[in-house]
């Protein structure tokens, strides 16, 4: 059993639970469906999206510099990171030279990745999450269990109880405008003593050292709006050659992550406004050896827009603390077996291989593919579970010839005349929670064929083979020893 | 056009009814079909366990027995995928003369594409709801994929058109998963039996007898908990409608 396979089980049995949660995340890949349907030149769309990117990465060293001396010509500062170190301490550096305490953040899948809200917090930062799903996860001392919708595995019954103990709101008021209200007026106060601004980069566009920001709550444009320090960060991967291809990816980007034509802010930074700094820290973090994985590197082509989490049939009925990466479904499988196979291989069993990610990503990213690519890998890396490949061994030994497959079905046969319950109960692990054994037929179709009775029952076979098809020559193949 | 029957491992010991019905429609068309004795598994379910190495005999094995072929047409999807996506690679060797992926043929569209039958002797009075299994879909074609924005189109649909008496439905959501996925089935059990059960629903409300599609493995996942919890419905393989009258 897989680290998934375990924490699945125990997200399924709660049934009225999960039905909502696949149910809530279903209505927004149906949204997204009816947006792609609504773009005539969506396949296309996909397509652009996919070169340009593959063409980026592959003159990545040109584009990340492009990027560097348009946005310092711009007044913009660059630094660079090699890893979560190194990006925590120049954030830490940054925010200590400038001073101040309180630092307003918007979503950032990276700031996630490096642990920098726990860093920042050990240094007496405080760090607050101004998207509202996020700072509802914050409150709850829980990382998000989606990477697009954080909050979407918590009730707005438990939003409710949560601003209730944080901000006495009304007790069991559970209206969504009315704790929007509530959460918009703490979040003021934050946006207002805000002394730092941080941001994701969602695109940084080489030829104008310009980066775009997307959000729907505009928190990340109030957020930048009153501290005089801006620091952005992104993973070097974010880099695209220019505002053409920008204008492919926000086409794509809001209509597969929720269903918008567009995300409500498309925000571009281009130079900070007198008085104030823009920093923007490039960070590698194991990126380049991602793009060195030529199975594996087009996972770099990934615009986050988690369309690959909602149409996941298995992310959508485990929930995303079922997966041990901080990114679940598809992406995170994938991600973070990049990051670390021996850390996150219990992943990999969370998906029946159905490739739907895979033709939903608006980047052409073939995740399914990667998936079963890197259940392969697991074998030759010494991370495949023991049972499974003894479960494999042995069903290549029994499947390996004619004689021994006999053996196995009758083996099986005789296995079927034991009482049913001893068959199939929970240890079973086909019976699970409740599904039958298939039965063995009384006779095979090899046996059948060797007795001619798959002929013989149906003579009218064309009179141009006779000799082949006919009844009477069950003996005539030539493969027949 | 000498066709190689390639009846997959489960469907030989489980399913001979639906290589019987296999048989007879592909002959009752005219065509000269033959069942390579010696065939066992083309061993897809190592490879999606991730044992695709193992694998590897199989396919040599397969490609010995059906070398004479000028077709190789089986009635499971997700296998015929198999063949058609992973022996190249695990062939690589034998380079010099084609791969049989390349003319290894998912029954359906065998006969949709190649054999192109304008009326089938077929009669089926009864309501079916198409199962499009996910290999059969998004490797194979069968039908146009929910996610992509291009014109719907099914080729078991197009099919079951031509059975005289038939009423056919799809469920909502036409190309889900039904969670069998191999051995995803006895790892993940829990989530694999939730999307069955789940499947299984959205077949029921359109109000369907039967559950129709080209593989035999979603088909035998979904009995299981059809049997267990005893749902109004049953499951069969295309073919065996395709074939009802033979």
């Amino acid at each position: 059993m897989s680290t998934h396979s375990k924490a699945a089980a125990q997200f399924v049995a709660d049934a009225a639970r999960t039905t909502w949660h696949d149910g809530a995340l279903w209505a927004v890949r149906a949204k997204r469906d009816r947006m792609a349907q609504s773009v005539p030149e969506w396949e296309a769309l996909r397509s652009a999206a996919s070169e340009i990117k593959r063409h980026t990465l592959s003159h990545l060293g040109h584009y990340l510099t492009t990027f560097e001396r348009q946005a310092t010509a711009n007044g913009i500062q660059v630094h660079w990171a090699v890893d979560a170190d190194e990006m925590n301490r120049i954030v830490g550096e940054l925010v200590a030279r400038h001073g101040g305490r309180h630092l307003i953040k918007s979503k950032s899948m990276l700031s996630e990745e490096c642990g920098l809200t726990p860093y920042l917090e050990a240094r007496g930062i405080e760090a607050v999450e101004s998207d509202l799903g996020e700072r509802i996860m914050q409150l709850m001392h829980r990382p998000p269990s989606h990477i697009v919708l954080p909050a979407i595995a918590v009730k707005r019954e438990e939003v409710g109880t949560l601003f209730e103990r944080e901000w006495h709101t009304e007790p069991g008021n559970s209206d969504p405008t009315y704790l929007t209200h509530a959460a918009r007026k703490n979040l003021r106060t934050k946006f207002l003593g805000a002394d730092i601004a941080m941001t994701g980069v969602n695109f940084a566009i080489a030829e104008a050292g310009a980066f775009a920001v997307c959000t729907n709550e505009g928190n990340a444009d109030l957020g930048t709006s009153f501290p005089d320090l801006h620091i952005a960060i992104m993973g070097l991967e974010k880099v695209i050659p220019d505002y053409r291809a920008l204008g492919v990816f926000t086409r794509l980007l809001a209509r597969s992550a929720t269903g918008q034509p567009v995300t409500t802010y498309t925000s571009l930074y281009r130079k900070p406004a007198p008085g104030k700094q823009i920093h923007v820290i490039i960070v590698d973090n194991g990126r380049t050896e991602t793009l060195a994985d030529t199975a594996h590197r087009n996972m770099l082509k990934c615009l986050r827009c988690g369309a690959c989490m909602n149409t996941c049939p298995v992310y959508r009925r485990s929930g995303g603390y079922s997966y041990s990466y901080f990114i679940p479904g598809p992406l995170g499988i994938n991600l973070g077996m990049l990051r670390s196979p021996a850390s996150y291989h219990g992943n990999v069993s969370a998906c029946s291989l159905c490739y739907s990610c895979s033709a939903v990503c608006p980047a052409r990213i073939d995740l399914g593919e990667q998936i079963y690519a890197w259940r392969q890998e697991m074998d030759l890396s010494g991370h495949a579970d023991k049972y499974k490949k003894f479960a494999a061994k042995s069903i290549q030994f029994a499947l390996s010839d004619p004689e021994r497959f006999r053996s196995a079905v009758i083996a099986g046969r005789l296995a079927q005349r034991l009482p049913h319950g001893l068959l199939n109960n929970r240890f079973n692990p086909w019976y699970g929670s409740g599904r039958e054994m298939p039965r063995f037929a009384p006779r095979t179709f090899r046996e059948l064929w060797q007795a001619g009775e798959i002929r013989a029952a149906f003579p009218s076979a064309p009179a141009s083979a006779p000799g082949e098809n006919g009844p009477t020559a069950p003996q005539n193949h030539p493969t027949n020893k | 056009m000498k066709i190689g029957l390639f009846i997959p491992c489960y469907i030989n010991a489980l399913y001979p009814e639906v290589g019987q019905a296999s048989y007879r429609l592909l002959t009752a068309l005219g065509l000269d079909v033959d069942y390579p004795l010696e065939q066992t598994c083309c061993g897809q379910p190592m490879a999606n366990a991730g044992f695709e190495h193992d694998a590897k005999p199989l396919a040599e094995r397969m490609e010995h027995l059906f070398e004479q072929y000028d077709y190789v047409v089986g009635p499971s999807a997700s296998c015929v995928a198999f063949v058609r996506e992973s022996y190249p690679g695990l062939l690589e060797h034998q380079g010099e003369k084609p791969c049989i992926g390349e003319r290894t043929y998912e029954i359906c569209e065998f006969l949709h594409d190649v054999v192109r039958p304008t009326t089938l002797p077929a009669r089926f009075p009864h309501k079916v709801s198409i199962h499009n299994s996910c290999h059969g879909v998004r490797k194979l074609g069968l039908s146009s994929p929910s996610e992509l924005n291009v014109p719907y189109m099914s080729k078991l649909r197009d099919l079951l058109e031509k059975v005289e008496g038939i009423e056919i439905f799809e469920p909502t959501r036409r190309d889900e998963c039904c969670g069998f996925g191999g051995m995803f089935a006895a790892e993940e059990n829990a989530v694999s039996i939730r999307m069955g059960r789940d499947k299984i629903r959205d077949h029921l409300s359109t109000g369907a007898e039967y559950i129709t599609g080209a593989d035999s493995s979603c088909l035998m996942h979904l009995q299981g908990i059809i049997d267990h919890d005893r749902l109004p419905i049953k499951t069969l393989h295309i073919v065996q409608i395709l074939a009802s009258n033979l």
